[in-house]
Protein backbone atom coordinates (compact mmCIF):
# COMPACT_ATOMS: atom_id res chain seq x y z
CA UNK A 1 0.00 0.00 0.00
CA UNK A 2 2.37 2.74 -1.40
CA UNK A 3 -0.38 4.99 -1.32
CA UNK A 4 -1.88 4.76 1.85
CA UNK A 5 2.18 5.59 2.82
CA UNK A 6 1.86 8.43 1.26
CA UNK A 7 -1.16 9.72 2.54
CA UNK A 8 -0.13 9.24 6.37
CA UNK A 9 2.39 11.41 7.31
CA UNK A 10 1.14 14.49 5.18
CA UNK A 11 -2.27 13.71 6.80
CA UNK A 12 -1.14 12.81 9.97
CA UNK A 13 1.15 16.25 10.38
CA UNK A 14 -2.28 18.32 9.64
CA UNK A 15 -4.15 16.34 12.13
CA UNK A 16 -1.22 16.90 14.86
CA UNK A 17 -1.50 20.87 13.52
CA UNK A 18 -5.46 20.88 13.92
CA UNK A 19 -5.06 19.48 17.41
CA UNK A 20 -2.34 22.15 18.83
CA UNK A 21 -4.85 24.80 17.38
CA UNK A 22 -7.62 23.12 18.95
CA UNK A 23 -5.86 23.04 22.74
CA UNK A 24 -4.88 26.83 21.72
CA UNK A 25 -8.25 27.94 21.63
CA UNK A 26 -10.06 25.63 24.02
CA UNK A 27 -7.76 27.50 26.44
CA UNK A 28 -8.60 31.14 25.11
CA UNK A 29 -12.03 30.09 24.83
CA UNK A 30 -12.38 28.78 28.62
CA UNK A 31 -10.56 31.44 30.20
CA UNK A 32 -12.63 33.95 30.58
CA UNK A 33 -15.49 31.94 32.65
CA UNK A 34 -12.66 30.33 34.07
CA UNK A 35 -11.59 33.86 35.45
CA UNK A 36 -15.57 34.10 36.68
CA UNK A 37 -14.92 31.09 38.70
CA UNK A 38 -11.69 31.81 40.14
CA UNK A 39 -13.14 35.51 41.16
CA UNK A 40 -16.15 33.89 42.83
CA UNK A 41 -14.29 31.28 44.59
CA UNK A 42 -11.70 33.82 45.65
CA UNK A 43 -8.94 32.04 44.41
CA UNK A 44 -6.39 33.34 42.12
CA UNK A 45 -4.43 30.76 39.72
CA UNK A 46 -1.23 30.71 38.44
CA UNK A 47 -0.87 30.58 34.42
CA UNK A 48 -0.03 27.22 34.79
CA UNK A 49 -3.06 26.15 37.00
CA UNK A 50 -5.41 28.26 34.85
CA UNK A 51 -4.61 26.36 31.93
CA UNK A 52 -5.01 22.98 33.60
CA UNK A 53 -8.48 24.06 34.99
CA UNK A 54 -9.66 25.14 31.62
CA UNK A 55 -9.01 21.63 30.11
CA UNK A 56 -10.77 19.98 32.63
CA UNK A 57 -14.26 22.11 32.88
CA UNK A 58 -17.19 20.22 33.00
CA UNK A 59 -19.16 22.09 30.95
CA UNK A 60 -16.51 24.13 28.76
CA UNK A 61 -17.41 26.46 25.69
CA UNK A 62 -14.63 24.66 23.75
CA UNK A 63 -14.47 21.28 25.11
CA UNK A 64 -10.41 20.10 25.03
CA UNK A 65 -9.81 17.07 22.45
CA UNK A 66 -8.56 14.85 25.03
CA UNK A 67 -11.89 15.68 27.41
CA UNK A 68 -14.23 14.99 23.55
CA UNK A 69 -12.11 11.41 23.12
CA UNK A 70 -12.63 10.51 26.73
CA UNK A 71 -16.33 11.01 26.91
CA UNK A 72 -16.29 9.34 23.48
CA UNK A 73 -14.40 6.47 24.55
CA UNK A 74 -16.67 5.71 27.28
CA UNK A 75 -20.01 6.29 25.46
CA UNK A 76 -18.68 4.18 22.64
CA UNK A 77 -17.06 1.10 24.27
CA UNK A 78 -17.47 1.11 28.11
CA UNK A 79 -21.31 1.60 27.76
CA UNK A 80 -23.95 -1.63 26.69
CA UNK A 81 -25.02 -0.84 23.25
CA UNK A 82 -28.66 -1.11 24.32
CA UNK A 83 -28.05 2.03 26.81
CA UNK A 84 -29.36 5.23 25.18
CA UNK A 85 -26.20 7.17 26.20
CA UNK A 86 -24.71 4.54 24.23
CA UNK A 87 -22.75 6.26 20.90
CA UNK A 88 -22.98 2.77 19.21
CA UNK A 89 -26.91 2.69 19.84
CA UNK A 90 -27.42 6.15 18.94
CA UNK A 91 -25.45 6.37 15.60
CA UNK A 92 -27.05 2.94 14.95
CA UNK A 93 -30.66 4.85 15.05
CA UNK A 94 -28.92 7.04 12.80
CA UNK A 95 -27.51 4.78 10.42
CA UNK A 96 -30.33 2.68 10.05
CA UNK A 97 -32.31 5.98 8.53
CA UNK A 98 -29.44 7.10 6.40
CA UNK A 99 -29.11 3.31 4.91
CA UNK A 100 -33.15 3.38 4.34
CA UNK A 101 -32.99 6.66 3.00
CA UNK A 102 -30.08 6.00 1.08
CA UNK A 103 -31.55 3.12 -0.18
CA UNK A 104 -34.61 5.13 -1.50
CA UNK A 105 -32.37 7.70 -2.78
CA UNK A 106 -30.57 5.72 -4.82
CA UNK A 107 -33.29 3.67 -6.73
CA UNK A 108 -35.38 6.87 -7.20
CA UNK A 109 -31.99 9.12 -8.54
CA UNK A 110 -31.56 6.39 -11.17
CA UNK A 111 -35.31 5.57 -12.17
CA UNK A 112 -35.54 9.52 -12.68
CA UNK A 113 -32.30 9.63 -14.49
CA UNK A 114 -33.08 6.91 -16.52
CA UNK A 115 -36.67 8.74 -17.23
CA UNK A 116 -35.28 11.76 -18.17
CA UNK A 117 -32.34 10.03 -20.67
CA UNK A 118 -34.90 8.05 -22.57
CA UNK A 119 -37.80 10.68 -23.09
CA UNK A 120 -36.86 13.81 -24.24
CA UNK A 121 -39.94 15.54 -22.14
CA UNK A 122 -38.56 14.40 -18.94
CA UNK A 123 -35.41 16.07 -19.65
CA UNK A 124 -36.73 19.22 -20.44
CA UNK A 125 -39.42 19.48 -17.63
CA UNK A 126 -38.29 17.64 -14.69
CA UNK A 127 -34.39 18.70 -14.38
CA UNK A 128 -35.27 22.17 -13.67
CA UNK A 129 -37.31 21.06 -10.58
CA UNK A 130 -34.73 18.66 -9.54
CA UNK A 131 -32.43 21.32 -9.53
CA UNK A 132 -34.75 23.71 -7.86
CA UNK A 133 -35.38 21.26 -5.36
CA UNK A 134 -32.18 21.31 -4.06
CA UNK A 135 -32.36 25.10 -3.30
CA UNK A 136 -35.05 24.99 -0.64
CA UNK A 137 -33.33 24.70 2.72
CA UNK A 138 -33.72 20.83 4.19
CA UNK A 139 -34.11 22.66 7.50
CA UNK A 140 -37.30 24.21 6.60
CA UNK A 141 -38.45 21.37 4.78
CA UNK A 142 -37.91 18.56 7.40
CA UNK A 143 -40.60 19.99 10.03
CA UNK A 144 -43.46 19.81 7.19
CA UNK A 145 -42.41 16.60 6.03
CA UNK A 146 -42.13 14.95 9.85
CA UNK A 147 -45.13 16.93 10.81
CA UNK A 148 -47.38 16.30 7.42
CA UNK A 149 -46.28 12.14 7.37
CA UNK A 150 -47.12 11.92 11.48
CA UNK A 151 -50.46 13.75 10.62
CA UNK A 152 -51.41 10.37 8.36
CA UNK A 153 -49.77 8.30 11.17
CA UNK A 154 -46.24 7.43 9.59
CA UNK A 155 -43.63 8.33 12.41
CA UNK A 156 -40.36 6.89 13.42
CA UNK A 157 -38.22 5.65 11.00
CA UNK A 158 -39.75 6.40 7.51
CA UNK A 159 -39.64 10.56 7.94
CA UNK A 160 -36.26 10.62 8.50
CA UNK A 161 -35.17 8.56 5.90
CA UNK A 162 -37.48 10.46 3.51
CA UNK A 163 -35.22 13.34 4.35
CA UNK A 164 -31.89 11.49 3.36
CA UNK A 165 -33.88 10.12 0.19
CA UNK A 166 -34.46 13.58 -0.66
CA UNK A 167 -31.18 14.69 -0.28
CA UNK A 168 -29.67 11.78 -1.63
CA UNK A 169 -31.26 10.89 -4.73
CA UNK A 170 -30.47 14.49 -6.81
CA UNK A 171 -26.21 13.69 -6.72
CA UNK A 172 -27.26 9.93 -8.15
CA UNK A 173 -29.95 11.43 -10.96
CA UNK A 174 -27.09 13.95 -11.84
CA UNK A 175 -24.19 11.11 -12.12
CA UNK A 176 -26.59 8.84 -13.53
CA UNK A 177 -27.99 11.20 -16.25
CA UNK A 178 -24.12 12.14 -16.82
CA UNK A 179 -23.24 7.85 -16.97
CA UNK A 180 -25.84 6.91 -18.83
CA UNK A 181 -25.14 9.41 -21.61
CA UNK A 182 -21.39 8.54 -21.51
CA UNK A 183 -21.02 6.33 -24.16
CA UNK A 184 -19.07 7.34 -26.90
CA UNK A 185 -20.19 8.19 -30.27
CA UNK A 186 -18.83 5.16 -31.79
CA UNK A 187 -19.99 2.73 -29.30
CA UNK A 188 -23.46 3.98 -29.78
CA UNK A 189 -23.19 4.01 -34.02
CA UNK A 190 -21.53 0.04 -33.37
CA UNK A 191 -24.70 -0.73 -31.71
CA UNK A 192 -26.78 0.94 -34.29
CA UNK A 193 -24.73 -1.28 -37.13
CA UNK A 194 -26.05 -4.72 -35.13
CA UNK A 195 -29.38 -2.77 -35.27
CA UNK A 196 -30.21 -3.18 -31.54
CA UNK A 197 -32.88 -2.66 -29.81
CA UNK A 198 -33.38 0.46 -26.96
CA UNK A 199 -33.10 -1.87 -24.16
CA UNK A 200 -30.46 -4.06 -26.11
CA UNK A 201 -28.11 -0.50 -26.13
CA UNK A 202 -29.73 -0.02 -22.31
CA UNK A 203 -28.28 -2.92 -20.77
CA UNK A 204 -25.80 -3.64 -23.25
CA UNK A 205 -23.91 -0.06 -23.44
CA UNK A 206 -25.66 2.31 -21.10
CA UNK A 207 -25.54 0.80 -17.68
CA UNK A 208 -21.93 -0.52 -18.03
CA UNK A 209 -20.94 2.55 -18.98
CA UNK A 210 -22.62 4.70 -16.05
CA UNK A 211 -20.82 1.95 -13.33
CA UNK A 212 -18.36 4.12 -12.42
CA UNK A 213 -20.53 7.32 -12.04
CA UNK A 214 -22.79 5.88 -9.97
CA UNK A 215 -20.53 5.18 -7.29
CA UNK A 216 -19.13 8.52 -7.44
CA UNK A 217 -22.56 9.42 -7.22
CA UNK A 218 -22.95 7.43 -4.03
CA UNK A 219 -20.10 8.20 -2.32
CA UNK A 220 -21.73 11.93 -2.27
CA UNK A 221 -25.02 10.81 -1.86
CA UNK A 222 -24.20 8.22 1.13
CA UNK A 223 -22.84 11.35 3.35
CA UNK A 224 -25.68 13.88 2.31
CA UNK A 225 -28.29 10.43 3.61
CA UNK A 226 -26.32 11.18 7.04
CA UNK A 227 -27.06 14.51 7.09
CA UNK A 228 -30.24 14.12 6.00
CA UNK A 229 -30.83 11.68 9.10
CA UNK A 230 -29.44 13.86 11.35
CA UNK A 231 -31.67 17.08 10.53
CA UNK A 232 -34.19 14.50 10.47
CA UNK A 233 -33.69 14.54 14.25
CA UNK A 234 -33.63 17.80 14.98
CA UNK A 235 -37.27 19.07 14.62
CA UNK A 236 -39.20 15.66 15.80
CA UNK A 237 -37.49 15.72 19.65
CA UNK A 238 -36.40 12.30 18.56
CA UNK A 239 -35.29 10.24 21.87
CA UNK A 240 -32.70 8.68 19.87
CA UNK A 241 -30.01 9.18 17.07
CA UNK A 242 -26.94 11.19 16.80
CA UNK A 243 -29.01 14.42 15.90
CA UNK A 244 -31.13 13.78 18.93
CA UNK A 245 -27.64 13.25 21.14
CA UNK A 246 -26.98 16.72 19.79
CA UNK A 247 -30.04 18.29 20.15
CA UNK A 248 -29.89 17.17 24.25
CA UNK A 249 -26.45 18.26 24.42
CA UNK A 250 -27.27 21.78 22.89
CA UNK A 251 -30.38 22.05 25.40
CA UNK A 252 -28.22 21.00 28.58
CA UNK A 253 -24.79 22.96 27.22
CA UNK A 254 -23.12 19.38 28.00
CA UNK A 255 -20.67 20.65 24.96
CA UNK A 256 -18.39 17.41 25.72
CA UNK A 257 -21.70 15.35 24.68
CA UNK A 258 -22.45 17.39 22.04
CA UNK A 259 -18.91 17.51 20.09
CA UNK A 260 -18.18 13.48 20.88
CA UNK A 261 -21.96 13.34 18.60
CA UNK A 262 -20.31 14.98 16.20
CA UNK A 263 -16.98 12.81 16.15
CA UNK A 264 -19.67 9.91 16.16
CA UNK A 265 -21.36 11.42 12.88
CA UNK A 266 -17.99 11.86 11.21
CA UNK A 267 -16.66 8.57 11.99
CA UNK A 268 -20.12 7.19 10.56
CA UNK A 269 -20.17 9.30 7.50
CA UNK A 270 -16.14 8.32 6.67
CA UNK A 271 -17.26 4.63 7.17
CA UNK A 272 -19.83 5.24 5.08
CA UNK A 273 -18.02 6.25 1.97
CA UNK A 274 -15.30 4.21 2.26
CA UNK A 275 -17.33 1.15 2.18
CA UNK A 276 -19.29 2.93 -1.13
CA UNK A 277 -15.63 3.48 -2.10
CA UNK A 278 -15.04 -0.41 -1.32
CA UNK A 279 -17.77 -1.70 -2.99
CA UNK A 280 -17.36 0.50 -6.29
CA UNK A 281 -13.64 -0.96 -6.92
CA UNK A 282 -14.59 -4.09 -6.21
CA UNK A 283 -17.58 -3.62 -8.92
CA UNK A 284 -14.67 -2.18 -11.13
CA UNK A 285 -12.51 -5.16 -10.49
CA UNK A 286 -15.38 -7.55 -11.49
CA UNK A 287 -15.66 -5.86 -14.71
CA UNK A 288 -12.25 -5.63 -15.73
CA UNK A 289 -10.86 -2.66 -14.57
CA UNK A 290 -7.31 -1.99 -14.49
CA UNK A 291 -5.70 -1.99 -11.71
CA UNK A 292 -4.97 1.79 -10.41
CA UNK B 1 -17.18 -2.95 -62.43
CA UNK B 2 -16.95 -6.33 -62.64
CA UNK B 3 -19.18 -7.73 -64.75
CA UNK B 4 -21.80 -10.42 -64.05
CA UNK B 5 -21.58 -10.58 -60.37
CA UNK B 6 -24.40 -8.85 -58.55
CA UNK B 7 -24.17 -5.34 -57.16
CA UNK B 8 -23.11 -5.46 -53.08
CA UNK B 9 -23.41 -1.66 -52.93
CA UNK B 10 -24.61 0.63 -55.82
CA UNK B 11 -24.73 4.30 -55.85
CA UNK B 12 -26.57 6.53 -57.94
CA UNK B 13 -26.15 10.69 -58.02
CA UNK B 14 -25.25 10.30 -54.44
CA UNK B 15 -25.19 13.38 -52.67
CA UNK B 16 -25.33 14.09 -48.78
CA UNK B 17 -25.29 17.95 -47.73
CA UNK B 18 -24.55 18.92 -44.24
CA UNK B 19 -26.66 21.78 -42.23
CA UNK B 20 -24.28 23.31 -40.11
CA UNK B 21 -24.13 26.94 -38.06
CA UNK B 22 -21.63 28.19 -41.07
CA UNK B 23 -24.41 27.11 -43.50
CA UNK B 24 -24.89 23.64 -46.18
CA UNK B 25 -21.77 21.92 -46.35
CA UNK B 26 -21.92 19.29 -49.28
CA UNK B 27 -19.84 16.15 -48.14
CA UNK B 28 -20.86 14.09 -51.03
CA UNK B 29 -21.73 15.25 -54.81
CA UNK B 30 -22.95 12.98 -57.32
CA UNK B 31 -21.46 9.87 -56.08
CA UNK B 32 -22.11 7.11 -58.83
CA UNK B 33 -20.42 3.68 -57.76
CA UNK B 34 -21.13 0.19 -58.19
CA UNK B 35 -19.24 -2.41 -56.36
CA UNK B 36 -19.45 -5.85 -56.99
CA UNK B 37 -18.95 -9.41 -54.96
CA UNK B 38 -15.73 -10.61 -53.79
CA UNK B 39 -14.10 -6.62 -54.80
CA UNK B 40 -11.87 -5.36 -51.98
CA UNK B 41 -12.30 -1.22 -52.57
CA UNK B 42 -10.33 1.23 -51.61
CA UNK B 43 -11.67 5.03 -50.80
CA UNK B 44 -9.05 7.54 -50.71
CA UNK B 45 -8.42 11.11 -50.63
CA UNK B 46 -7.38 13.99 -48.49
CA UNK B 47 -9.62 15.00 -45.03
CA UNK B 48 -13.08 16.27 -45.93
CA UNK B 49 -13.34 14.57 -49.34
CA UNK B 50 -16.38 12.44 -47.62
CA UNK B 51 -14.80 9.14 -47.77
CA UNK B 52 -16.08 8.20 -44.60
CA UNK B 53 -19.21 9.85 -44.90
CA UNK B 54 -19.57 7.35 -48.11
CA UNK B 55 -19.00 4.35 -45.71
CA UNK B 56 -21.65 5.50 -43.25
CA UNK B 57 -24.13 6.43 -46.11
CA UNK B 58 -23.76 2.76 -47.22
CA UNK B 59 -23.46 1.76 -43.25
CA UNK B 60 -27.14 3.81 -42.81
CA UNK B 61 -24.90 6.07 -40.46
CA UNK B 62 -26.17 8.82 -42.27
CA UNK B 63 -28.97 9.24 -44.80
CA UNK B 64 -28.14 10.93 -47.67
CA UNK B 65 -30.04 13.85 -48.97
CA UNK B 66 -30.36 13.03 -52.55
CA UNK B 67 -29.48 10.16 -55.27
CA UNK B 68 -30.16 6.60 -54.25
CA UNK B 69 -28.18 4.01 -52.66
CA UNK B 70 -28.51 -0.21 -52.32
CA UNK B 71 -26.84 -2.56 -50.24
CA UNK B 72 -27.25 -6.48 -51.30
CA UNK B 73 -30.04 -5.26 -53.49
CA UNK B 74 -32.19 -3.06 -50.47
CA UNK B 75 -32.08 -0.02 -49.21
CA UNK B 76 -29.27 0.36 -46.53
CA UNK B 77 -31.39 0.98 -43.97
CA UNK B 78 -32.98 -2.39 -44.96
CA UNK B 79 -29.27 -3.97 -45.22
CA UNK B 80 -28.53 -2.23 -41.97
CA UNK B 81 -31.57 -4.26 -40.22
CA UNK B 82 -30.61 -7.96 -42.14
CA UNK B 83 -27.15 -7.35 -40.15
CA UNK B 84 -25.82 -7.33 -43.80
CA UNK B 85 -21.97 -5.37 -43.44
CA UNK B 86 -19.81 -5.52 -40.38
CA UNK B 87 -18.35 -2.53 -39.78
CA UNK B 88 -14.66 -1.43 -38.20
CA UNK B 89 -14.05 2.02 -36.92
CA UNK B 90 -10.95 4.04 -37.09
CA UNK B 91 -10.57 3.23 -33.31
CA UNK B 92 -11.15 -0.32 -31.87
CA UNK B 93 -14.06 0.67 -29.77
CA UNK B 94 -14.16 -2.45 -27.89
CA UNK B 95 -16.36 -2.29 -24.50
CA UNK B 96 -13.72 -2.09 -21.47
CA UNK B 97 -15.63 -4.48 -19.25
CA UNK B 98 -16.17 -7.19 -21.40
CA UNK B 99 -13.42 -9.91 -22.20
CA UNK B 100 -11.99 -10.11 -25.58
CA UNK B 101 -14.59 -13.18 -26.16
CA UNK B 102 -17.57 -11.48 -24.74
CA UNK B 103 -16.66 -8.26 -27.27
CA UNK B 104 -16.79 -10.71 -30.46
CA UNK B 105 -20.12 -12.13 -29.24
CA UNK B 106 -21.80 -8.61 -28.17
CA UNK B 107 -23.22 -9.12 -32.24
CA UNK B 108 -23.99 -12.52 -31.38
CA UNK B 109 -25.71 -11.88 -28.36
CA UNK B 110 -27.60 -9.24 -29.71
CA UNK B 111 -29.08 -11.52 -32.88
CA UNK B 112 -30.28 -13.70 -30.09
CA UNK B 113 -28.03 -16.73 -31.12
CA UNK B 114 -27.67 -19.68 -28.58
CA UNK B 115 -24.54 -19.86 -26.51
CA UNK B 116 -23.28 -22.72 -28.14
CA UNK B 117 -23.14 -21.32 -31.26
CA UNK B 118 -22.06 -18.21 -30.07
CA UNK B 119 -18.90 -19.85 -28.39
CA UNK B 120 -18.70 -21.99 -31.76
CA UNK B 121 -18.16 -18.70 -33.51
CA UNK B 122 -16.50 -16.10 -31.78
CA UNK B 123 -13.51 -19.85 -31.51
CA UNK B 124 -13.92 -19.70 -34.85
CA UNK B 125 -13.65 -15.89 -35.76
CA UNK B 126 -10.75 -15.23 -32.90
CA UNK B 127 -8.81 -17.97 -34.56
CA UNK B 128 -9.23 -16.33 -38.14
CA UNK B 129 -7.79 -12.93 -36.93
CA UNK B 130 -4.76 -14.99 -35.39
CA UNK B 131 -6.10 -14.31 -31.18
CA UNK B 132 -6.54 -17.77 -30.16
CA UNK B 133 -5.53 -17.94 -26.39
CA UNK B 134 -6.55 -14.31 -25.46
CA UNK B 135 -10.60 -15.14 -24.93
CA UNK B 136 -10.25 -14.19 -21.15
CA UNK B 137 -8.52 -10.83 -21.72
CA UNK B 138 -9.74 -6.98 -20.86
CA UNK B 139 -9.17 -4.68 -23.95
CA UNK B 140 -6.31 -3.12 -22.07
CA UNK B 141 -4.39 -6.16 -21.61
CA UNK B 142 -3.97 -5.82 -25.40
CA UNK B 143 -1.63 -3.98 -27.68
CA UNK B 144 -3.40 -1.46 -29.97
CA UNK B 145 -2.98 -3.81 -33.32
CA UNK B 146 -4.44 -6.81 -31.13
CA UNK B 147 -6.97 -4.43 -29.59
CA UNK B 148 -7.83 -3.83 -33.35
CA UNK B 149 -7.87 -7.46 -34.60
CA UNK B 150 -9.99 -8.22 -31.95
CA UNK B 151 -12.38 -5.89 -33.57
CA UNK B 152 -11.92 -6.96 -36.78
CA UNK B 153 -13.12 -10.05 -35.78
CA UNK B 154 -16.48 -8.55 -33.79
CA UNK B 155 -17.26 -7.29 -37.40
CA UNK B 156 -16.72 -10.87 -38.81
CA UNK B 157 -18.19 -12.92 -35.67
CA UNK B 158 -22.12 -12.77 -38.03
CA UNK B 159 -21.08 -13.72 -41.01
CA UNK B 160 -21.97 -10.28 -43.22
CA UNK B 161 -20.35 -10.90 -46.62
CA UNK B 162 -19.42 -7.22 -46.25
CA UNK B 163 -17.31 -5.74 -44.33
CA UNK B 164 -16.81 -1.48 -44.05
CA UNK B 165 -13.54 -0.44 -42.65
CA UNK B 166 -13.08 3.21 -41.32
CA UNK B 167 -9.18 3.75 -41.30
CA UNK B 168 -8.85 0.63 -39.48
CA UNK B 169 -5.47 0.48 -38.98
CA UNK B 170 -4.80 4.71 -39.02
CA UNK B 171 -3.76 4.72 -35.47
CA UNK B 172 -0.97 2.08 -35.46
CA UNK B 173 2.72 2.35 -36.64
CA UNK B 174 3.92 1.07 -39.58
CA UNK B 175 5.61 -2.11 -38.65
CA UNK B 176 1.74 -3.32 -37.18
CA UNK B 177 0.00 -1.95 -40.07
CA UNK B 178 2.06 -3.90 -42.87
CA UNK B 179 1.17 -7.27 -40.37
CA UNK B 180 -2.12 -6.22 -40.51
CA UNK B 181 -3.05 -5.15 -44.00
CA UNK B 182 -0.69 -8.63 -44.78
CA UNK B 183 -3.48 -10.80 -42.60
CA UNK B 184 -6.09 -8.49 -43.54
CA UNK B 185 -5.42 -9.76 -47.58
CA UNK B 186 -5.08 -12.79 -46.10
CA UNK B 187 -8.62 -13.40 -44.46
CA UNK B 188 -9.92 -11.62 -47.28
CA UNK B 189 -8.18 -14.36 -49.69
CA UNK B 190 -9.70 -16.69 -47.25
CA UNK B 191 -12.80 -15.55 -46.94
CA UNK B 192 -14.21 -14.25 -50.22
CA UNK B 193 -16.12 -10.82 -48.36
CA UNK B 194 -16.60 -8.06 -50.08
CA UNK B 195 -14.53 -5.32 -48.30
CA UNK B 196 -15.18 -1.41 -48.48
CA UNK B 197 -11.34 0.58 -46.80
CA UNK B 198 -11.30 4.00 -46.33
CA UNK B 199 -7.56 5.32 -45.69
CA UNK B 200 -5.02 7.91 -46.46
CA UNK B 201 -2.00 5.87 -47.23
CA UNK B 202 -1.57 5.67 -50.77
CA UNK B 203 0.42 2.18 -50.51
CA UNK B 204 -1.99 0.85 -48.33
CA UNK B 205 -4.84 1.66 -50.93
CA UNK B 206 -2.42 0.19 -53.79
CA UNK B 207 -1.32 -2.93 -51.75
CA UNK B 208 -5.01 -3.95 -50.46
CA UNK B 209 -7.21 -3.17 -53.47
CA UNK B 210 -8.91 -4.35 -56.26
CA UNK B 211 -10.13 -0.85 -57.22
CA UNK B 212 -9.30 2.37 -55.74
CA UNK B 213 -11.46 5.14 -55.52
CA UNK B 214 -9.59 8.44 -55.37
CA UNK B 215 -11.83 11.51 -53.92
CA UNK B 216 -11.41 14.82 -53.92
CA UNK B 217 -12.95 17.67 -50.98
CA UNK B 218 -15.34 20.32 -51.76
CA UNK B 219 -17.67 19.09 -52.47
CA UNK B 220 -16.58 15.99 -51.96
CA UNK B 221 -17.00 13.46 -54.82
CA UNK B 222 -15.38 11.02 -56.85
CA UNK B 223 -12.53 12.33 -58.94
CA UNK B 224 -10.91 8.93 -60.31
CA UNK B 225 -11.33 5.58 -60.22
CA UNK B 226 -8.07 3.08 -61.00
CA UNK B 227 -8.24 -0.74 -61.56
CA UNK B 228 -5.71 -2.41 -59.97
CA UNK B 229 -3.92 -4.75 -62.51
CA UNK B 230 -2.03 -6.64 -59.33
CA UNK B 231 -2.75 -10.61 -59.00
CA UNK B 232 -4.88 -11.39 -55.60
CA UNK B 233 -1.85 -13.55 -54.28
CA UNK B 234 0.22 -10.21 -53.10
CA UNK B 235 3.79 -10.85 -50.92
CA UNK B 236 4.32 -7.74 -49.26
CA UNK B 237 7.55 -7.03 -51.18
CA UNK B 238 5.10 -6.85 -54.19
CA UNK B 239 5.07 -3.55 -53.20
CA UNK B 240 8.69 -2.64 -54.73
CA UNK B 241 7.24 -3.92 -58.04
CA UNK B 242 7.57 -1.89 -61.11
CA UNK B 243 3.66 -2.22 -61.71
CA UNK B 244 2.75 -1.48 -57.29
CA UNK B 245 4.53 1.65 -58.09
CA UNK B 246 2.62 2.69 -61.41
CA UNK B 247 -0.56 2.30 -59.84
CA UNK B 248 0.68 4.21 -57.02
CA UNK B 249 1.88 6.73 -59.13
CA UNK B 250 -1.67 7.10 -61.27
CA UNK B 251 -3.43 7.34 -57.61
CA UNK B 252 -0.93 10.18 -56.65
CA UNK B 253 -1.94 12.10 -59.50
CA UNK B 254 -5.66 11.64 -59.12
CA UNK B 255 -5.55 12.85 -55.71
CA UNK B 256 -3.25 15.79 -56.97
CA UNK B 257 -5.84 16.17 -59.75
CA UNK B 258 -8.42 16.77 -57.29
CA UNK B 259 -6.19 18.99 -55.41
CA UNK B 260 -5.15 21.57 -58.09
CA UNK B 261 -8.30 24.21 -58.34
CA UNK B 262 -7.76 24.05 -54.32
CA UNK B 263 -5.02 26.79 -53.95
Amino acid sequence: MDTFRDKLIPVTSILAGVVVLWYVFAVILNTPFQRDLDRRANETSTFSELIGKTLSQPKPTLPAPHQVAVNFFENTFLRPITSNRSLVYNAWVTLSSTLLGFAFGTALGIIIAVGIVHVATLDRSLMPWIIASQTIPILAVAPMIIVVLGAIGISGLIPKAMISTYLSFFPVTVGMVKGLRSPEIMHLDLMHTYNASRAQTFWKLRVPASVPFLFTSMKVAVAASLVGAIVGELPTGAVAGIGAKLLAGAYYSQSIDIWSALVAGSVVAALLVMVVGIAGRLVDRAMGGRPA
Amino acid sequence: MTGTSPAVVAASKLGLTFQTNDGPVQALSNVDLTIGKGEFVSFIGPSGCGKTTLLRVIADLEKPTSGTISVNGMTAEQAREKRAYGYVFQAAALFPWRTIERNVGLPLEIMGLSKAEQGERIKRTLDLVNLSGFEKKYPWQLSGGMQQRASIARALAFDADLLLMDEPFGALDEIVRDHLNEQLLELWGRTNKTICFVTHSIPEAVYLSTRIVVMSPRPGRVSDIIESTLPRERPLDIRETPEFLAIAARVRDGLRAGHSYDD
